[in-house]
């Protein structure tokens, strides 16, 4: 396993050293990507940006519904109809990346068009929900819905896990001294399972960070720094390697692939520090969907 | 009724209305959860059912042009399923060594280690693992791209979840027939092949089946290691190969409304396939359970 790990990250890092000599520091500042174009000029510093931008707003969605319908199931639901409820969360995990970028495009962002129109024209003065051309559609608001439906069943699931290991004495604790339903999950639930929740949510960030294909699919590349996050446009470094690749040449190879090296390193310590929070918690949660 | 009395009638109906609007809020978290589940696949189905035929099962792309109206997946179906067969091949030994290591023979730090690294790279995005293969296999080894390519990335995703769910299988066997093997003077490697593996079998079955379905819907790592082919190609060894994700992928880039409608196509037959796969194992699991 180890061996694995360490092959990825030595093979990826002998291929991408060309890159980094050849952009040099600013590999990491740079927002443009012409590295086959003499002389070569690309960098990372956009790609990241939109990679943590839609990771970040994606958790903002969907971090409240998992916990809630987590909550929902395993507190709330009678047992049976919890379970089978569950199955249909993991189901939602089961549906390739692909077919989710497909119905982005041709479903959810026609409808969105219409939440984006109305938040710009009612909360437009913020400049995060503001469109200066009124256009809407395949902007890093819609690629983070998409990401947000992607990781709600991971996350989920985890909380799942989490919610069942806290003991039945402390929920029955509570409610015997009167405590309401929400009551006892605000009270005996909530504070026994708060590192397994980090996790839990951790983990979803890790998938949001690194997927690529819905994302490419839904966004409109552009390489731009841009905090408006309902203009068509922005990127991300999964999202860039899968458009990029194609019609790449030799140098623009090494340099998708020292992009991913730094994709790796992100989510590698994403999900480390994930997996030490979760066990920490004494919980040997399931990270497959 | 002495304790209600001292409390005031105001707290209590506000601890009884806080508590209605925060379980409610909570059912209303599981029906937002499942409305995109709903919609994906009614849309999917709705749009892909238009275009998918026979004729589209069992042809290819060769000579097809952008506008042409006929034109199908059978390229990519192969090419998926002896993908994904030659990932299975390699991942479910490997990994299923791997998860009776863990259980039947790692003790202490090394054993904690090696599960942390296998849940450390369940979380490996799969472009990473695509880039792997390419600059390791394709052009490290100058292979150039082909199925098996494919097949090399996919089992690198693979391998995590196999072992994961292998692991939490072989757990559940109990100590008491390992130890009633060893009573009869059973060695320890017969004891695992004869009664812990038969024991766990139909678990690890449903892993299996999980770990598969999830890497069939993979497109990522196939634009770098496959990278796509128009006629058929039926040998995974030789070449670029097509596979059922990155056709989608790749007719849903396409700005005519017929290659669109091969996506969906595609992508109607790509959900069927995971979505048995993955019910079926379910349903595996269930009947275990129940037994």
């Amino acid at each position: 396993m180890l061996v694995l790990i360490v092959a990825i990250a030595a093979f990826l890092i002998v291929r991408a050293v060309p890159a980094f000599r050849e952009a040099g520091l600013g590999f990491f500042t740079e927002n443009d990507w012409f590295p086959d174009a003499v002389p070569a000029q690309f960098g990372i510093a956009a790609l990241a940006f939109g990679t943590v931008l839609s990771s970040v707003l994606a958790l903002i969605l969907a971090v409240p519904v998992a916990l809630g319908s987590a909550l929902f199931l395993t507190e709330l639901a009678p047992p049976r109809i919890g379970r089978w409820t569950g199955y249909l969360l993991d189901l939602l995990a089961a549906v390739p990346s692909v077919v989710y970028g497909l119905w982005g495009v041709y479903f959810l962002v026609p409808k969105l068009t219409g939440v984006s129109r109305f938040l710009d024209d009612n909360l437009g003065f913020i400049p995060l929900f503001d469109s200066r051309s009124n256009t809407y559609g395949r902007s890093v608001f819609a690629a983070s819905v998409v990401l947000a439906i992607m990781i709600l069943p991971i996350i989920a699931a985890i909380a799942r896990e989490v919610f069942r290991q806290v003991p039945r004495a402390d929920r029955e604790a509570a409610l015997a001294i009167g405590a309401t339903r929400w009551e006892t999950i605000r009270l005996a639930v909530l504070p026994y399972s708060r590192s397994g929740i980090v996790g839990a949510v951790m983990l979803g960030l890790g998938r949001a960070l690194g997927e690529t294909i819905a994302v490419a699919l839904v966004l409109a590349a552009s390489f731009k720094i841009d905090f408006h996050i309902f203009e068509p446009g922005g990127n991300t470094i999964a999202a860039n390697i899968a458009t990029k690749f194609g019609e790449a040449g030799v140098q623009g190879r090494q340099a998708l692939i020292a992009s991913g090296l730094v994709l790796f390193a992100i989510t590698l310590v994403v999900n480390v520090v994930a997996r030490s929070v979760v066990y920490r918690s004494g919980i040997a949660a399931e990270g497959k969907p | 009724m002495s304790i209600a009395a001292n409390v005031p009638q105001a707290v209590v109906r506000r601890r009884r209305v806080v508590n209605a609007i925060a379980c409610s809020a909570l059912g209303l978290a599981v029906v937002i959860a499942l409305i995109p589940l709903a919609a994906v696949l009614a849309y999917t189905i709705n749009k892909g059912a238009d275009r998918i035929s026979w004729q589209f099962l069992y042809h290819s792309m060769f000579g097809v042009g952008p506008l042409d109206p006929h034109g199908g997946a059978y390229h990519a179906i192969l090419g998926t399923l002896e993908q994904v067969g030659l990932a299975s091949l390699m991942a479910v030994p490997l990994g299923l060594l791997v998860a009776i290591y863990i259980v039947e023979y790692g003790q202490g730090r090394l054993r904690n280690a090696v599960r942390f690294l296998i849940d450390v790279m369940t979380g490996i995005p799969s472009i990473v693992a695509g880039l792997f293969i390419f600059s390791f296999w394709v052009i490290g080894l100058n292979q150039g791209f082909s199925g098996f390519a494919a097949a090399l990335s996919l089992a690198v995703l693979m391998l995590p979840v196999v072992v994961r769910s292998a692991e939490e299988m072989l757990k559940l066997v109990p100590n008491d027939l390992r130890e009633a093997s060893y009573a009869l003077g059973v060695p320890r490697w017969r004891t695992i092949t004869s009664v812990v593996l038969p024991t766990a079998a139909s678990g690890i079955t449903t892993g299996v089946m999980l770990a598969v379905a999830r890497v069939t819907g993979e497109t990522a790592p196939l634009l770098l290691t496959a990278f796509g082919f128009d006629a058929i190609r039926r040998s995974p060894f030789e070449g670029p190969q097509s596979g059922l994700p990155l056709y989608v992928f790749a007719q849903a880039g396409s700005a005519f409304d017929v290659a669109v409608q091969r996506a969906w196509a595609g992508a109607l037959t790509l959900i069927v396939l995971v979505l048995a796969l993955t019910v079926i194992a379910r349903l595996v699991a269930a009947r275990t359970k129940a037994t």
